[in-house]
């Protein structure tokens, strides 16, 4: 191996400013992971299938495994640890996924919650189909979706100032 | 009473107990990222490990060099097969009797076996090392067809076994031969065959595949070497199994292995086995004396840790002219790759399968399995099913299909003419099982009428006509699957894992103020043990569900169980926590009865507390009677409120199912649309009927992809296809169908609670009734039996093969 200098990469991750020097070839997800211990974001795959470690950059949905840290200098980042509202309570989504009981395993969840809150900023009242092909780049493998769409309608109904009617059977 | 007091019914609502949709406590860390996962834990020193693997399907090792990547900064070791030989770790044993090599003991089996292990400063230098490792192999014959594994000429896989004609299991024939196992009446059933008015043969196959958690398999072995502690957190289902299983391979002694396993990113049976890499990283800790993790890639854990199914199955029906049926016979060839690793309990060579009779009232059957080495990866887990149940439930109702297609009869109607009758409950099946309960018929009906099944029949009919006159390119399937599970093992008599009997367990303590924390053997991969669990808790001892906490996956801390799979928590840990719970009520109403100063006979239970017989307005609810216990406990009577039970289940238990699948098929395209997917479950007592429903859902999912498409297949040189999620179908949101949920209940009337398990059936049922779908829609074409997966390409290659393209 040749030796290639770290790079410096400074960008604002949950709303806070952070300076490291990274290996040009260090993945955004491990760099989350490994070096600022924001654990949330998960590897399901590594080929940017799953969805898993499904970021918000800029405002977008980013697949954080396939994206290098480097390439992230100077974005906004938000991982679903910064989802909570500032009293500590969970956020509508966070607690559509809960009320509509849209996980299980929870692996999927971080990825799935912050690809849902990208899709809601886009579309604030999207229909079904639209919810299952907004989060058709994350993968869930315990739910099934079915409670995964309720919970984004749930959430869109409270974001909305509406009630959430939950489709009947 | 004034209008304070609370009513009974909202004493009970406040305990959230048994039957309550009680929001999971689980989803509060999970929806804000807190859960944690193996790969979430960071120990000081940390090393990680990497596998460098075969590129061969079938080869000779004739040499391995580590020189350059040991030269690597940050390269710690690189272990061999002859560094395990030191510590006697080069092969280990499967749950399945057989041995297995950790590392390429001179040869290596199937693509992607691990050769050597390398351990580094961080998972990139590994990564590094791993391709500066230099292995020179030697090709070999590459066995892939199981179908020719017993030829004469047959390469030989595993001449580690050579002379050796007893398995573990019986007698072997040949030299990749494993095991046969038989049961039931050959001959009884070869006379059935000979005088019935009506046969069906045909080999139905369940392809191979792989339970694929969102979660590969990982682990972190820390030995300290000063106190001589083994500390391992696992993505386990079966934690203290390993530990045994650790103690025993490593000959440290089993208080001196500390098992963890933390939140479990999904699992669905590919987490129950011991893997090489768990090994390794062990080993590594111990070498290096520092923390070592392993942690599988998403193409790892495809194409090694493990696989399901792979069953070829010969089904004989013998029947009469009514439909009455008179005799199954089965004969089952196994793929079980290079090291027969299946995770069954030790004496079940091809798990439950003899539950193949399924809801029918077979008089007479054989069955008869012969397990084969092929150069493919071990395995052989149960994917979310009780052992090869899945595989047994899809073999007799397409069976049942294929008889109803012969005899001209409706698929529906031939079962309901062959169903075991609620009157026969206790059953004992021609295969050895005593079915527990079950009403079949109202569940059948329930179901047909949901769906409005004749209606269905009509509108196929109509779409048919018009197919033939051309007027539609589309075609209608209706799937019918009635299964019966085999899940909760299992009783001691017959069910244990390497020696240990399959029992399950609960610790219920109960603190001065009345909040309860709650231990099991068990290990939730998602299933929501510690909201359920603690339903069961709640309605048993009328304190509330959000005043008990409950832990798992600890082995320092928890009671000895053997784990979460094969549908067995609810019907043997449930059963467990019900028991324990019941022992603290009996002590419990023996210190209210000193406290209300009665005998312990004048007093009833009411909800959260004991009252007075005739006199309700004395009573002491559970939280006074938790703070007398350690307050002022009576004399005679140890202080303190706690208990723990180790259940050892009488029986199996045995859900079941009526599941409809509406399909449509565009003939031109091959492409399927499943229209309607209707499931009614019967799984006894239902403790939360949110998580049944969610679990529902989840394994419909796995079923339809299953059916529909995932698959681990395996070129003429024994490359494994479709080892990432690129080509391994794991449907997105837009793929997978809306779910309809629909339940009976028939208690067990052997369970404390009458609860039967549930999370597995979807998987179990779901499968044959898409692939019904899927026969149904091409039966008037002339198909008969189609192979599994469904695929588009495969479905307009049928088309085409039928004449539908003209």
């Amino acid at each position: 191996m040749s030796e290639i200098e770290n790079l410096p990469v400074t960008m604002t991750v949950n709303g806070k400013k952070v300076q490291r020097f990274v290996e040009p070839r260090t993945l955004l997800i491990h760099f989350l992971r490994e070096e600022l211990n924001i654990t949330g974001p998960h590897i399901g795959c590594e080929t940017s299938h799953c969805g898993a470690c499904t970021v918000e950059l800029n405002g977008m949905s980013v697949k954080s495994c396939t994206l290098f840290a480097a390439q992230a200098d100077g974005a906004e980042l938000n991982t679903v640890e910064s989802m909570a509202n500032a009293d500590g309570t969970l956020s509508a989504l966070q607690e559509g996924f809960r009320q509509m009981h849209g996980l299980q395993c929870g692996f999927c969840t971080p990825g799935m919650i912050m690809r849902a809150h990208v899709l809601l900023k886009e579309n604030p009242s999207p229909t079904e189909d639209e919810i299952r092909a907004g989060i058709s780049g994350n993968l869930c493998r315990c739910t099934g979706y079915q409670n995964i769409v309720k919970a984004i309608q749930y959430a869109a109904a409270k974001l909305n100032g509406e009630t959430f009617q939950e489709a009947a059977e | 009473m004034n209008d304070m007091t609370p009513t009974r019914e909202q004493r009970e609502a406040a305990l959230e107990g048994m039957g309550c949709k009680r929001k999971r406590v689980e989803d509060i860390r999970f929806t804000q990222g807190k859960g944690k996962y193996v790969d979430d834990i960071k120990l000081p020193g940390m090393l990680h490990g990497d596998f460098v693997r075969s590129p061969y399907a079938h080869a000779k090792v004739t040499k391995i060099d580590a020189t350059e990547a040991l030269k690597l900064p940050g390269v710690i070791a690189v272990l061999t097969a002859e560094d395990l030989k030191g510590v006697n770790l080069a092969w280990m044993p499967t749950l399945a009797g057989d041995v297995q090599m950790v590392l390429a003991d001179g040869k290596v089996l199937y693509q992607n076996q691990e050769v050597a292990f390398v351990v580094a400063e961080d998972r990139y230098i590994a990564d590094d090392a791993v391709q500066l490792v230099e292995v020179e192999y030697e090709e070999l014959p590459v066995l892939v067809d199981p179908f020719k594994s017993l030829d004469p000429d047959a390469p030989v896989l595993r001449p580690d076994l050579d002379g050796k004609m007893e398995g573990a299991h019986g007698p072997r024939k040949h030299h990749n031969h494993i095991f046969n196992w038989s049961v039931g009446e050959e001959e009884a059933t070869d006379k059935a065959f000979a005088e019935a008015d009506v046969t069906v043969k045909e080999m139905i196959s369940y392809h191979r595949t792989h339970p694929s958690p969102l979660e590969t398999c990982q682990c972190l072995a820390s030995m300290d070497k000063v106190t001589g502690q083994l500390t391992v957190y696992g993505t386990f289902q079966a934690p203290h199994v390993v530990r045994t299983v650790a103690s025993l391979l490593s000959t440290i002694p089993e208080h001196k292995i500390h098992v963890i396993a933390p939140d479990v990113g999904g699992g669905f049976g590919n987490k129950v086995g011991v893997y090489p890499g768990y090994v390794c990283a062990i080993v590594a800790s111990i070498v290096t004396g520092l923390p070592v993790k392993w942690v599988e890639d998403r193409m790892e854990n495809l194409s090694t840790t493990s696989f399901a199914r792979d069953y070829h199955m010969t089904t004989e029906i013998a029947a009469k002219k009514d439909g009455t049926v008179t005799a199954l016979k089965v004969h089952v060839l196994g793929d079980h790759g290079g090291f027969d690793a299946c995770a069954d309990p030790s004496k079940w060579p091809a798990g439950f399968f003899n539950i193949v009779t399924g809801s029918y009232d077979f008089p007479v059957a054989h069955l008869s399995v012969d397990g084969v080495y092929t150069n493919k990866a071990p395995g052989g887990v149960a994917y979310r099913c009780s052992f090869r149940v899945t595989e047994a439930a899809y073999c007799i109702e397409r069976g049942m299909d294929v008889l109803a297609q012969k005899l001209g009869m409706d698929p529906a109607d031939l079962r309901l003419k062959n169903f075991i009758q609620p009157e026969q409950f206790p059953y004992n099946s021609a295969l050895g099982w005593e079915y527990d309960s079950g009403d079949y018929p109202t569940a059948m009906h329930k179901a047909m009428d949901a769906i409005d099944y004749r209606g269905l029949r009509e509108e196929q009919k109509a779409k048919q006509e018009a197919f033939k006159r051309g007027e539609t390119r589309e075609i209608m399937g209706i799937g019918v699957s009635f299964f019966t599970e085999i899940v909760g093992a299992g009783p001691s008599k017959n069910c244990d894992i390497l020696g240990v009997a399959m029992f399950d367990s609960a610790e219920i303590r109960i603190h001065p103020t009345g909040s309860v924390i709650s231990r099991m053997g068990t290990k939730s991969q998602g299933q929501g043990h510690e909201t359920t669990w603690a339903q069961i808790i709640a309605t048993e001892i009328g304190i509330p569900a959000s005043d008990i906490t409950v832990e798992e996956g600890d082995t320092d801390t928890a009671p000895y169980g053997l784990g979460t799979y094969g549908s067995r928590s609810t019907p043997v840990a449930g059963a467990a926590i019900a028991l324990a719970a019941r022992k603290i009520r009996n002590k419990a109403q023996m210190i209210a009865a000193h406290m209300l100063e009665v005998s312990e006979y004048d007093l009833d239970w009411d909800v959260d507390g004991f009252q007075v017989k005739g006199n309700p307005e004395r009573r002491k609810s559970m939280k006074e009677i938790a703070w007398a216990a350690y307050h002022a406990p009576p004399a005679g009577i140890e202080p303190g409120l706690e208990a723990v039970s180790y259940y050892d289940p009488p029986n199996m238990t045995y859900p079941f199912g009526a599941y409809f699948c509406v399909m449509d098929i565009d003939v031109d395209t091959g492409v399927a649309k499943t229209r309607r997917f209707y499931a009614l479950d019967d799984c006894g007592t239902r403790i939360n009927p949110m998580i049944i429903e969610g679990q529902v859902h989840g394994g419909l999912t796995e079923a339809f992809a299953i059916a529909m498409g995932q698959e681990i297949s395996y070129d003429a040189m024994g490359n494994v296809q479709g080892a990432s999620f690129m080509d391994f179908f794991l449907p997105t949101a837009v793929e997978t169908p809306h779910w309809e949920t629909d339940f009976t209940v028939t208690p067990s009337p052997h369970h404390p609670i009458g609860a039967k398990g549930v999370g597995e059936s979807p998987n179990v049922g779901g499968v044959p009734a898409f692939s019904n779908a899927v026969n149904d829609a091409f039966g008037f074409l002339g198909a008969t039996h189609i192979q599994m997966p469904h695929d588009a390409w495969r479905l307009w290659k049928v088309a085409k093969d039928l004449g539908a393209h003209g």
